[in-house]
């Protein structure tokens, strides 16, 4: 019966390893978002640039302040001062979520479309995604905005971090031969400068990919301490089950 | 000193109601085979996992809102401002993938050791029914969250009945909808069948088939009857009370369960994208069909038996076949001995080949319908249909050994 088991085992392999594997993102490779959901600053960093850079178009409506300051170990007076910017009323309060006044008219008429929340988009799409998404916008004439993106062709947002990455087009080589050749993307080429180097952008996009990953599933870090505790537990109250098993069935032949 | 006390109040109850009558031929007087295997855990880890499902749901049904409008928003509301809400649902969503590892072993163990023959047929249909009653409840659970894969999962299974002929198809899965789209009328009559009627439904179709068993006893792994051989009191000389026996020895068996299933709740839910689905992170959208909608994992065998045979008509007649053959299996199986210990080759190469067609199916069921893919698809539902079709015949053919008088010790 033990083989009937590994061969159960042998035979699920396969589809295990290819529901695993990475993917693409668009027409590029991912690139690792090497998220650290303990870094603490990190994600403060993330926070910040999310609300200044991103809040204005993308809610995330399923976030409420007063979790973000808990969580992020932001004072309250931090958080309704820094981060928390709009409210119908004037009214902040940490009960509220992150929403923001774009109406669904004002996204079609500025953007063709009303632009996602995106409380669940790392968890929608994956963090690679978002990270090599945000690091892959290029000049595009054609496009209303003058920028496509290589991870999401003709996306309808323009590059609101240009002003820190710059500007950048793609560089294809090309490679195999006759019916086999085609473009390989090998890079981006600057052609207008942005305030940080390449270093700092990454880690800014890195912040806020970290920041989503957290708005995704805020419970994550609580559930990876808290099941270390549960496994623990279980380990003890397996070895005791199974001595009392033992004790219990030595008089069995 | 509280001995006497005890049991007068015992007796007290027993006047009025069977308590330890019950207990006594459920538990400590039922005698089960001394030789039970790694196979009988998934029984009582079944029973286990209902439970789960019950006390999780009931608690999700206090936060959770079977409204179109809002149902997905109340599943984050959950997720994040309901305190251990999240970790209740990943119980729930992890425990109906639970669910089917542990049923699908436990039927496995039915098929191996012949645990539907005569005179356990009740038994295997009882339990066939539950299988059914427990897809019917996994479906629509899958609907309330209302996430993409929800919503078209749920329209691509509903419009199949939209295949039968005769203008009954249409009305009918317009009837099962009580809309022309999967709509709000249909996530609110799938919530009121996911936490009500199909709950009842499995709870009594569950006593049926523990009553079943315990009215003619269990089967063990060498398939030989216990009760031939019995003692001067009467007792099965192969049998042990199951309790103390089996429930310590279960207690350990769940010990085991419970590392590897909260192992998964706590630190990888979606068991990438197997569990949970990256597309049901997107509400609901009627106008934005999915590139690939994909069944979750314990019904794609049936989806790709489906999408093989190329009327769609056709399609749903094999996979409502595909499951009703099952039913069949006590009739199916002409051979003298039960157990795969005693059997020939015949049927053991059988068993190999449905299991990996099985299998197999699951995987192509989950892929994109390529025609290389569907191909495959249709060899393998070839080869799982042929495993009951000629089941008559190469049970009945098949060179088994002796099957030994009382059972064998491991």
């Amino acid at each position: 019966m033990k083989r009937i088991a590994l061969t159960l085992v042998l035979a699920l392999a396969p589809a295990w390893a290819l529901a695993a594997g990475g993917g693409a993102c668009g027409a590029i490779p991912c690139q690792d978002a090497d998220v650290d959901l303990n870094n603490l600053a990190s994600l403060q960093r993330g926070a910040k640039y999310y609300v200044n850079y991103c809040l204005a178009c993308h809610s995330l409506q399923y976030m409420s302040y007063g979790r973000l300051s808990r969580d992020l170990q932001l004072s309250d007076d931090d958080v309704l001062g820094n981060l928390h910017f709009v409210t119908a009323d004037g009214k902040k309060k940490l009960a509220d979520y992150m929403t923001n006044s774009m109406t669904v008219e004002q996204g079609e008429e500025f953007f063709g479309v009303l632009p996602p929340d995106l409380s669940l988009a790392s968890r929608n799409r994956g963090d690679d995604w978002v990270y090599t998404y945000l690091k892959s916008f290029y000049v595009d004439n054609t496009k209303r905005f003058g920028i496509n993106n290589l991870v999401f062709k003709d996306v309808g947002m323009p590059h609101v971090l240009a002003s820190l990455d710059g500007l950048k087009v793609p560089q294809y080589e090309q490679t195999g031969e006759g019916d086999d050749s085609h473009q390989q993307f090998v890079g981006f080429e600057e052609v207008a400068e942005g305030a940080m180097t390449d270093a700092e952008y990454d880690q800014v996009v890195r912040d806020l990919v970290t920041f989503l990953s957290y708005v995704g599933e805020p419970g994550k870090l609580e559930h990876r301490r808290l099941g270390v505790w549960v496994m623990l537990f279980l380990f003890v109250f397996a070895a005791i089950a199974y001595m009392l098993k033992k004790e219990y069935w030595k008089d069995v032949h | 000193m509280n001995k006497p006390k005890s049991s007068s109040f015992m007796a007290w109850v027993d006047a009025r109601f069977p308590a330890t009558k019950l207990w006594n031929e459920h538990l400590a007087e039922y005698y089960a085979p001394r030789n039970f295997n790694f196979w009988y855990f998934f029984g009582s880890l079944a029973l286990l996992v209902l439970v789960n499902q019950i006390l999780t749901g009931i608690f999700l049904t206090m936060y959770y809102k079977p409204d179109a409008e809002m149902a997905f928003a109340s599943v984050e509301f959950i997720m994040r401002d309901v305190p251990y809400g999240d970790l209740i649902r990943y119980l729930h969503s992890t425990g109906a993938s639970a669910f089917f590892v542990v049923v699908y072993l436990h039927m496995f163990r039915g098929l191996i050791y012949g645990s539907y023959k005569q005179p356990r047929e009740l038994i295997w249909i009882f339990g066939m029914l539950i299988y059914v009653a427990l897809m019917a409840e996994a479906f629509m659970g899958y609907l309330l969250p209302w996430g993409q894969m929800s919503y078209w999962g749920a329209q691509v299974i509903i419009s199949l009945f939209g295949a039968i002929p005769f203008g009954i198809g249409e009305a009918l899965s317009t009837w099962i909808r009580g809309d022309f789209v999967v709509s709000d009328a249909t996530l609110n009559r799938f919530f009121a069948f996911h936490v009500i009627a199909l709950p009842i439904i499995l709870l009594a179709l569950v006593v049926a088939h523990i009553m079943a068993l315990h009215e003619v006893g269990s089967n063990n792994p060498d398939g030989v009857e216990i009760k031939k051989h019995k003692d001067a009191n009467g007792i099965p000389l192969d049998g042990i009370p199951f309790h103390p026996y089996y429930t310590v020895k279960d207690i350990w068996g769940v010990a085991v369960f419970l590392i590897i299933f909260l192992f998964i709740v706590f630190f990888i839910p979606e068991f990438w994208n197997w569990f949970l689905e990256k597309d049901n992170f997107i509400p609901a959208d009627p106008l934005k069909t999915p590139e690939h909608i994909v069944p979750l994992w314990y019904f794609t065998p049936f989806y790709a038996i489906l999408r093989a045979v190329p009327s769609k008509f056709g399609g749903v007649v094999a996979m409502g076949a595909a499951i009703v053959v099952l039913f069949l299996l006590p009739w199916l199986d002409r051979s003298p001995v039960k157990s795969i210990r005693y059997r020939g080759l015949l049927f053991k190469s059988a068993v190999f080949v449905f299991v990996v067609s099985f299998i197999a199916l699951g995987w192509l069921g989950t892929q994109p319908a390529t025609s290389v893919l569907t191909n495959f698809a249709r060899v393998f539902s070839i080869l799982y249909f042929l495993f009951f079709l000629l089941m008559p015949f190469y049970t009945r053919m098949d060179r088994t050994k002796p099957v030994p008088e009382r059972v064998t010790s491991k």
